[in-house]
């Protein structure tokens, strides 16, 4: 394995800018990272090669050349990052791993994509995920499963499930993500990386694919809390074109994580929320986020325990939110515009049954569930009892946080119940399925942010720590997070993810 | 289908039985120079999926921002619809899917309505006053444009396939929705024409549309329902759906009133559902019946934020609105000091601006009228054209009439010189001067016309001087004839006078 | 009791245009009922003093000026487009002609 793979976005950064690897060398070593391992993961829906390279070399170039221009690069620039197939890019394919849109070309740049080719990082290629964001384990994929780099037979957490494996595989230094109900932080935890879902409207959706518009949020996938703050820096602020964007810029977060690496904590008040602990979460987890707390404690935080009583109807009100929302938003994929068309088998011709037909084949059964829950929940009649109370509880876990940053600075808990279960395991269950976000869920319901630092390992796999801030204190969670992880690798001597094992690539292979 | 019956009830005889219930849903296309969520330019009549950007096509990924100068044309409309303007209101989404509506979901308002509880006092033709409650205004978007394939007629029925332009998607819309309208009678069709052309007046008047219906600028969907005289509840209504002209507002709402009370005259039941109206048959036809295919889903636009309006914001809209109509027909009845009868035909014939427009660059309003009432009406109606599709301006006219007044032509032939105009030949005097239309002042050649008409009708010359002045009329055929009708009437009588010593 | 029906789900799954088996609606019944029984307890707490939230961060007035911006090109508008005729997109008949 090559060198340049292990080091993270800020390091190879540096030395990109001292002159001691090129752009092209970091990105021909994780393509080469990508042809050995990726058959064994499936982390990448397409590989952007050609185009990444050319990047690479146009940032050598700039910085061969010296002068204003050179000194003008983002500090990222040349660093390569893998982008979750949910996000639109032109050049490539967008699918939303989804057989709908086999092939579609998007004619427009995603806002951060604008971003990205602006500060001139290498795009390796679009990651697998649940079929439009639908899932917590990447197993809704039209296009395959993706496996954890941890243990093959596990998941890698969903809906990002792509990113995350790519990021912890070294197949990636940097990611993106989409986060609606924990889609970056639960893949985060199970493949002992970082992740990040900013306050809503910190980064722009314009061309993220919309799953839930009110919960989605873009955010950054990385193996160290540092290339996040860089990274979330780099893709936030305000966007016209998304009105849900914030009309200011969150600042310091890079300052804020090289403090946090101080793993000075003094005056700072962490919340544990008392209904993210305890019952339903395994042994292993409650151990991991234990002795976390700890560290924390020795740090200088101040522990309290918090009292958060409507988180118990979040699930609920999430598993009306949500459909509502995505039966709305993926009406568009009918087969008229764009997209895959398909024709009834029988009977007559007419848009409607096309349509029908069209989606029928076009979504899998996970997202036609959500879409049929999402119609239901809208329906006359059922309004008010389902999406309306579910927008009322909304407004009641707000108030839980409101109280409870009244009395934390941070609150932490788990990020996910459990750690990485195998793959196939809940395969007729989605009720199941959906307990694996309980944690995750009451920040987008509010609006706030979050992040998962790797806690720990529990039966060989990864734990994951979550810190959530009030809503625009996203420096907050950079602080504490970098600081457990630096506690945390500091204890342990290494990084979590430096004890991943080695991927065999041969078994599954031979399985397949 | 046996309750859909053609059948009809004379339509005084219906409106003795039963009292007509009308209803309004005005969509006016608003004149913005972009769409309402997206930057795409707000134009008709282009090459198709031009003005089209990802937005208009609801492609993956793309998010609506809201049109600050639509949401102002929105509060003037309202405004000069008497409505109270919402303190704070928001947009939500109406679920349905069909191929011209490219996310399947309308970007509408549904619970809050930008304006609301208003009212419009329409004026009937005899100068009797309605008042229509005016329930709500809100802001939509408009759909993209289905071209229907195969088949015979272009319509919907019969049809192989559609061709679908989205250069409409997206078009800033204002609903208009009226509360019940009773007690029109037998004037409900005429109420409802008069309703339609009061809005269409209003929105052209804020300059906020370009109101040409047959462009489907503004577009009425009427509602009809008949209850029993004796009755305390509505009947149960139709919807005629895109009714494009002010005459087929008319007579669509005569036409369901008369088919209503034949139907319910039979003892049958009228089926709520939507009517298609048919120019040419002047009749409605069966659409889709109402069903649950109408549970649109409706729920707050996650991808919108909320309009609150300040006081400071509306009283500012407000100081933009122009004289209302109403008012403004009031006061130019006065000051052009018309007969009630001469100005109810200038406001009917739709000529009330151009006739202000040339009394404002110094004609009179006799002359005015004049003109627009008489020649140009005349040649509008035989080339089957609006007025204002002319190509005559208010400039032109007082440059003809200055041309008369200066004894340049005469009446006839600033007849002619209007036709030119119209065929594009330039402004009157550039005509006059091209065509040598002058009129003949020339005494020399007028005088030997006159000598030579005088020689020839010896007995028309006894007459006048027997002091018969009106002979002189006789010789005017003459002399035309020989001036080729370029001679000044006027001076050939003082001619014929001197040299008759009178 | 069973929250949801059959004949709800095929109501739904034409109102979401969806084409489903009978076995899909079958198990799409069950599965759905099985979910709104777990997550109907949304309406316990759900009364009527409880504003709802339908934005997590409430912002106001988020206009754009009406400035004319960029078009896609025809070959960009039709790329994707699954059937086309000229600079149109062309879709089935919308009624049966039968």
């Amino acid at each position: 394995m090559n060198d340049l793979i292990k080091l993270s976005g800020t390091e190879l950064a540096a030395k990109l800018r001292a002159g001691e690897v090129t752009s092209v060398q970091a990105v021909q070593a994780h393509l080469d990272r990508i042809a050995e391992v990726d058959g064994a993961l499936n982390a990448f829906l397409h590989v952007n090669a050609e185009e990444a390279l050319a990047v690479a070399a146009e940032v050598d170039a700039i910085r061969a050349a010296g002068g204003a221009e050179a000194q003008a690069l983002h500090p990222l620039a040349g660093v390569p990052i893998a982008i979750k197939d949910l996000i639109v890019t032109k050049g490539q394919p967008t699918t939303a791993a989804s057989k709908m849109l086999e092939g579609w070309m998007s004619p427009y740049d995603a806002t951060v994509i604008e971003k990205i080719r602006a500060a001139k990082l290498p795009m390796l290629g679009k990651t697998n995920l649940d079929e439009f964001a639908m899932g917590s384990s990447t197993e809704h994929s039209a296009y395959g499963v993706t496996r954890n780099p941890w243990n093959l037979d596990r998941i890698p957490g969903g809906s990002g499930g792509g990113s995350a494996a790519a990021v912890a595989s070294f197949e990636a230094p940097l990611a993106l993500g989409t986060d609606t109900g924990g889609s970056i932080r639960q893949p985060g935890a199970v493949t002992g990386t970082v992740g990040v879902k900013p306050t809503y409207g910190a980064v722009s959706r314009y061309g993220a694919i919309a799953m839930a518009s009110s919960l989605d949020q873009i955010g950054p996938v990385s193996r160290t809390v540092l290339d996040s703050a860089y990274l979330q820096e780099l893709i936030g602020g305000h966007d016209p074109k998304d009105s849900t964007s914030l009309p200011k810029d969150l600042e310091g977060l890079v300052a804020a994580a090289e403090a946090g690496a101080t793993g000075d904590l003094k005056g700072l008040r962490v919340g544990v929320i008392k209904e993210l602990t305890g019952e339903g979460y395994q042994e292993g987890v409650q151990a991991r986020f234990n002795e976390s707390l700890e560290l924390l404690k020795a740090a200088g935080a101040e522990i309290v325990e918090v009292s958060c009583p409507n988180f118990k109807y979040a699930l609920g009100a999430y598993y009306l939110i949500m459909p509502s929302e995505v039966s709305s938003n993926l009406a568009k994929f009918d087969g008229v515009r764009f997209g895959q068309r398909v024709l009834p088998k029988e009977g007559p011709l007419t848009i409607e049954r096309v349509m029908a037909a069209t989606r029928a084949a076009g979504f899998g059964d996970e997202v036609k569930r959500r879409i049929i829950l999402g119609t239901y929940a809208l329906s006359a009649g059922y309004y008010d009892a389902y999406y309306g109370s579910a927008q009322k509880v909304r407004t009641l876990i707000q108030r839980d946080f409101d109280a409870a940053f009244e009395q934390a600075d941070v609150l932490v808990s788990p990020t996910s119940p459990t750690v990485a279960f195998e793959l196939g395991k809940n395969d007729n269950d989605p009720l199941a399925m959906y307990l694996n976000d309980v944690a995750t869920i009451p920040a987008n319901l509010a609006g706030v942010p979050g992040i998962t630092v790797p806690g720990g390992l529990s039966e060989d796999l990864p734990v994951g720590i979550q810190f959530l801030a009030p809503a625009f204190e996203d420096a907050r969670l950079y602080r504490a997070g970098a600081a457990l992880e630096a506690l945390l690798e500091k204890q342990w001597g290494h990084s979590l993810i430096s004890q991943a094992p080695a991927i065999d690539s041969a078994s599954i292979a031979q399985e397949a | 289908m046996s309750n859909y019956t053609d059948e009809l009830v004379d339509f005084d005889e219906a409106l003795d039985r039963y009292d007509p219930v009308l209803g309004f849903e005005v969509h006016v296309e608003l004149n913005t120079k972009t769409k309402m969520f997206s930057d795409a330019p707000n134009a008709f009549g282009d090459d198709p999926n031009t003005n089209v950007t990802p937005v208009d096509l609801g492609l993956p990924g793309v998010l609506p921002v809201v049109n600050k100068t639509a949401v102002e044309y929105s509060i003037l409309i309202g405004l000069a619809l008497n409505c109270q303007i919402a303190e704070k209101c928001g947009f939500a989404r109406k679920n349905y899917f069909y191929p011209d509506t490219p996310k399947n979901f309308q970007t509408s308002q549904f619970e809050d309505p930008i304006a609301y509880d208003g009212y419009l006092d329409i004026e009937l033709e005899d100068g009797e006053v309605f008042r229509v409650e005016i329930e709500r205004a809100h802001m939509e978007e408009d759909a993209g444009k289905l071209t229907h394939m195969g088949g015979s007629t272009g319509r919907i029925q019969g049809a192989d396939y559609s061709l679908v332009d989205y250069n409409r998607a997206g078009v800033p819309l204002v609903e208009i929705v009226t509360k019940p309208i009773t007690g029109a009678g037998k004037r409900a069709p005429e109420l409802a024409k008069a309703y339609v052309a009061a809005v269409r007046e209003i929105v052209k008047n804020l300059g906020v549309s370009d109101a040409k219906m047959e462009r489907g600028n503004v577009r009425c969907d009427a509602n009809v329902s008949l209850m029993p005289k004796d009755a305390d509840k509505f009947g149960t209504r139709t919807e005629t759906k895109n009714v494009n002209s002010l005459r087929a507002v008319e007579h669509a709402v005569r036409f369901e009133i008369e088919r209503h009370a034949a139907v319910l005259d039979s003892g049958a039941k009228i089926v709520q559902e939507t009517r298609h109206w048919h120019e040419d048959t002047r009749t409605t036809t069966s659409g889709r019946p109402k069903s649950d295919a109408d549970d649109y889903r409706y729920f707050p636009e996650p991808d919108l934020v909320p309009i609150v309006t300040t006081v400071e914001w509306i009283e500012e809209l407000r100081g933009r609105l122009p004289e209302p109509p109403a008012e403004r027909r009031k006061r130019l009845k006065a000051e052009w000091n018309y007969a009630d009868k001469e100005f109810r035909d200038v406001v009917n014939a739709g000529v009330l601006d151009e006739i202000e427009q040339t009394v404002a660059a110094g004609a009179t309003a006799a002359v005015a009228r004049k003109w627009w009432m008489g020649e140009i009406a005349r040649l509008a109606k035989a080339a089957d054209k609006d007025i204002s599709d002319l190509g005559v301006t208010p400039a032109t006219i007082v440059e003809l009439n200055s041309l008369i007044e200066g004894k340049k032509i005469n009446d006839k032939i600033a007849r002619q010189v209007l036709e030119y105009v119209i065929d594009g030949e330039g402004t009157p005097s550039e005509i006059v001067e091209k065509r040598s239309l002058a009129v003949v002042n020339d005494d020399g050649a007028l005088g030997k016309a006159v000598d030579d008409a005088m020689a020839a009708m010896p007995d028309v010359v006894e007459k006048i001087k027997g002091g018969k002045m009106q002979a002189i009329g006789a010789l005017m055929g003459p002399v035309m004839k020989a001036t080729r009708g370029q001679a000044d009437a006027g001076r050939v009588r003082e001619i014929v006078m001197e040299k008759l010593g009178l | 009791m069973s929250a949801i029906s059959r004949e709800d789900v095929v109501h739904l799954a034409h109102l979401a245009h969806i084409e489903m088996s009978d076995a899909e609606l079958d198990k799409m019944t069950g599965e759905l009922d099985a979910i709104v029984g777990a997550i109907a307890s949304v309406s316990e707490v759900a009364s009527s003093d409880v504003p709802a939230t339908s934005h997590p961060i409430p912002l106001t007035n988020v206009l754009r000026e009406d400035t004319v911006g960029q078009t896609l090109s025809i070959d960009e508008v039709l790329l994707n487009a699954p059937d086309s005729d000229s600079d149109r997109f062309k879709v089935p008949a919308i009624l049966d002609g039968e």
